[in-house]
């Protein structure tokens, strides 16, 4: 009973590109790249018709040229000698300070505030309510300038802090710090004896991060080998104090080799010497930024916890777990995989947000390599272009990151 | 001998005085542990400080002066030598720039009209099966777009239009969706009425559009709809680069005209809210072509589109602001000219666009499987299916983080000063605080900038967050 059909044979018709389902996607992609590659070529034919018509070729050699320009705050040696490249190295680490800083304290905040609008009480959970909600829906922008404005037009200026006749106009705050009209001046680590700089490099600064970044690794030894050990035998050994002690005492080590000690802020004459001066623009930057990604980390924070049934720590209270027991080892690992995701990217947006000390001619990478650089050398298309890439290549850098925590906190479902 | 027997209930007797009434209340959720009352008194504290700064201030508030000296002068003659007050004589002064920029006072009623106008056409997509909040969004706005109009002068016959299209907009919305043509129509008259210039323009604009939808309409049935969407570009652009400016030469230039207004005066609000809306609005279409690129499983498709939304989301918006104002140019020919405005909203939109692929891309994974395979079983072919099954129920998912993205873009059109672009926040105020008389008056300014922004923002949010509880019908 051959009643089924045999299919029709017949040669490929030309038509199958469009209706046959197994051509179809092919004849789509073919399309759509060739269009893409046609108006690429269409955007890229018209820069080089542009470019030739002023004159202009695309170069980056400028970038080894004297830079020529003065930036205020220089965290690795530059002077307006050094070339260009340097200038826009500098601007990244500036770009980086800043992300770093009020990240740390935007996290600090966040956590608190996050925490404290689960509170019980009333008021409390209130306040800060009213503090992210004004926070978030206030451009970011505005934080900036405001802060700045009242950094440079209502604070004092130095002389008010001169003691005349035992009394001064205005109190440092603790006598070791003071805002002032012209800027912020504070405590400076200083090292008597830094290790000798190889190629321009800040090799104290390094070091320090080498030796932390060892002692963590160490750190994780020990935790790994008390695992190992509880595994074994049930016992697990204590690791609070040979952890802390490894953490700490290298770090120490080195600083008191090194000679640091802190350099206070005194005045004298007209003027406050020694210790940082900390530039308005570079203070308000991380106020403002701090302050508000604060409130999105407080946002983030209170929907992980929120996210956690309720039965979860009923279960571990069931189990006799204490409370702070059921938090570290119930409550907070679950919350995290909800936090931490979002946390990144707000992590993400804060570095690029950086970008806003435009507001206040903060020299970041923005500032020197797609501010100043491109204003003197001319070179719009290559300094932007170089911007570009460096804010993606941080952001994809970071967004690695996150996938891989993803990927290794996820859920193992069978 | 008799037991006693009680015959009747007792009367509960009331909880002890320290349990209920404001003194429990206080107990409970004020002081429950010796951490919760250390924290309501620094909250106390903290509060103190900021009102017995802030309140004196507002109260002091001079709303006549000619300049901050001035007012300085007024309150330290009403409230002593030492009182501090807010200078609102600035804000009084300039708020039309704050609002407007340089847009001819004269004119005013045509962005009020606009807004108004904005908010009726939002109604249908935003409050589509709602019609009784969508009632609560029209009745008001209304109400208070026509006596705005009434203020800003607007003549008679403006306001009859204007009357004619709400009685219509309240008409219909029992069913929102009804309003939908509203919001089509909505974008070429808001443009119309904005820049000025003859009606001509935006009927000869709706003609491409309408050429290209019956293209689709036409030739979809037999060609596949990208095929026939393809062929209808094609044709709608002949409409606009050969037919239209014939057309528009042969008509009388005077037809229906509005005075023209150069880009160069639109500013403060104004300004954030036409390249926030109008980004937000091109953005979607893209978006949501991008989101489905993203999906796709054809190779080629897919990569470029991740490619596009990484790329777009790893960059800073002011690089991209940098690149309208400083790179476009070397892209086009050299004939193709644009105003600053309209470089800054073709970035933008690609920008936003990025940011709603992704919002849409999670909305799309949030419907279940089944759908794509129900759909796949009624023998729809992939934009049927799209179209029909899938995207409604994801764009109705993702509205709430489509509302998000808008709130962002919305604060992030401040940073179109940094392209010269006179923004509210530090476009006018620097025009504000240049002048001699309002130079030192800092709070004032950004304080009024800053609660427009909250009111905006916040009443968004609250929306977002009012439909998230509304579209939770848990599909899984």
């Amino acid at each position: 009973m051959a009643y089924a059909t045999e299919p029709p044979k017949q040669g490929f018709r030309l038509s199958q590109l469009i209706y046959d389902t197994r051509y179809r996607g092919i004849t789509i992609q073919v399309v759509a790249l060739v269009l893409v590659l046609l108006a690429l070529s269409w955007l890229v034919g018209n820069l080089m018709a542009n470019l030739e018509a002023k004159g202009k070729d695309i170069d980056f050699s400028f970038l080894w040229s004297r830079a020529g320009y003065d930036i205020g705050q220089a965290l690795i040696p530059y002077t307006n000698d050094d070339n260009h490249f340097r200038a826009a190295m500098v601007g990244l680490v500036n770009t980086f300070v800043v992300a770093i800083i009020a990240a740390f304290f935007a996290t600090v905040l966040g956590v608190l505030i996050g925490v404290l609008r689960l509170s019980k009480n009333w008021l409390v959970s209130r306040l800060m309510g009213l503090y992210v909600e004004l926070f978030r829906n206030i451009p970011l922008v505005l934080w900036i300038i405001l802060a700045y404005v009242i950094f440079s037009e209502a604070s004092p200026e130095p002389k008010d802090f001169k003691v005349v006749d035992g009394v001064a106009k205005e109190e440092m705050f603790l006598g070791i710090a003071a805002v002032t009209n012209r800027y912020t001046t504070m405590p400076a680590p200083v090292l008597d004896r830094p290790l000798p700089e190889i190629a321009g490099l800040p090799t104290s600064g390094l070091a320090v991060i080498l030796v932390l970044m060892a002692s963590f690794w160490v750190l994780s030894l020990i935790r790994r080998r008390a695992t190992r050990v509880q595994e074994a035998t049930g016992v697990r050994p204590g690791t609070f104090w040979p952890g802390l002690a490894v953490v700490v005492l290298p770090v120490v080590a080195l600083l008191v080799a090194m000679g640091f000690h802190l350099d206070y802020p005194t005045f004298k004459g007209f003027n406050f010497k020694g210790g940082l001066q900390l530039a308005h623009a570079f203070t308000a930057m991380v106020v403002s930024l701090s302050l508000y990604y604060a409130a999105v980390t407080a946002e983030v924070v209170r929907g992980g916890i929120q996210a956690i049934s309720r039965g979860q720590s009923e279960a571990a209270f069931a189990l006799g777990l204490r409370p702070g027991r059921t938090m570290s080892l119930v409550i907070l690992p679950q919350a995290l995989r909800v936090i931490i995701p979002p946390q990144i990217s707000n992590y993400l947006s804060l570095v690029k947000d950086t970008s806003l000390g435009i507001a206040v001619s903060y020299l970041d990478l923005r500032g020197t390599l797609g501010g100043i650089t491109m204003n003197q050398t001319g070179r719009e298309l290559e300094c932007m272009l170089l911007m570009m890439g460096i804010y993606l290549s941080i952001s994809l850098i970071l967004s690695g990151l996150l996938n891989f925590y993803n990927a290794s906190v996820k859920l193992k479902e069978r | 001998m008799t037991a006693y027997v009680r015959k009747q209930m007792l009367e509960p007797s009331p909880p002890p005085a320290s349990q209920q009434g404001v003194i429990g209340w206080m107990r409970e959720n004020l002081f429950s542990g010796w951490v919760n009352s250390i924290l309501t008194l620094a909250a106390i504290y903290v509060l103190y400080e900021f009102l017995s700064l802030g309140l004196p201030w507002l109260w002091h508030g001079v709303w006549v002066a000619d300049s901050h000296l001035q007012c300085l002068e007024i309150i330290a003659e009403r409230f002593g030598p030492d009182a501090s007050g807010a200078c609102w004589a600035v804000i009084r002064e300039r708020w039309g720039q704050y609002l407007f920029g340089f847009y001819p006072t004269e004119e005013w009623w045509r962005p009020i009209l606009c807004f108004g106008l904005m908010l009726v056409a939002l109604v249908a997509p935003l409050f589509a099966d709602d019609s009784k909040n969508a009632q609560w969004i029209i009745a008001p706005t209304s109400a208070l777009t026509l006596v705005l109009l009434g203020g800003a002068g607007a003549p008679l016959l403006v306001m009859g239009i204007a009357v004619a299209v709400f009685v219509l907009a309240a008409w219909a919305s029992d069913r929102p969706v009804k309003l939908l043509v509203l919001t089509g129509v909505y974008p070429f008259v808001a443009v119309w009425l904005l820049w000025g210039g003859p009606l001509s323009g935006p009927v000869l604009a709706v003609g491409g559009f309408v050429i290209l939808w019956a293209v689709v309409k036409l030739f979809s049935g037999r060609l596949g709809v990208p095929l026939s969407a393809g062929i209808g570009i094609v044709a709608a652009f002949l409409w606009w680069t050969v037919i239209e400016p014939r057309l528009t030469a042969s008509l009388p230039h005077d037809l229906l005209a509005l005075a023209p207004v150069e880009s160069e005066n639109f500013g403060g609000f104004l300004l954030a809210f036409i390249i926030g809306v109008s980004s937000i609005g091109m953005a979607l279409p893209l978006g949501i072509l991008l989101a489905l690129g993203r999906r796709s499983d054809l190779f080629i498709v897919n990569k470029l589109s991740v490619g596009f939304i990484e790329f777009v989301r790893g960059v800073p918006l002011i690089t991209m602001l940098f690149t309208a104002s400083l790179l476009l140019q070397y892209f086009l020919p050299p004939q193709v000219q644009f105003e600053t405005i309209l470089r800054v909203i073709i970035l933008v939109t690609f920008f936003s666009a990025a940011y709603i692929a992704e919002v849409i891309r999670g909305g799309l994974a949030g419907l279940p499987k089944g759908q794509q395979e129900a759909a796949d079983a009624l023998g729809l072919d992939y934009w049927q299916a799209q179209r029909l099954i899938i995207l409604p129920q994801a764009l109705k998912i993702s509205i709430p983080g489509i509302v998000n993205v808008f709130i962002g873009l919305f604060k992030d059109t401040t940073l179109v000063s940094f392209v010269s672009l006179m923004d509210p926040l530090r476009g006018v105020t620097a025009i504000v605080r240049a002048d001699i008389d309002w130079k030192a008056a800092y709070w004032e300014p950004y304080l009024f900038v800053a609660a427009i922004f909250f009111v905006a923002c916040f009443g968004m949010s609250r929306y977002a967050l009012y439909l998230e509880a509304r579209l939770k019908t848990d599909h899984r």
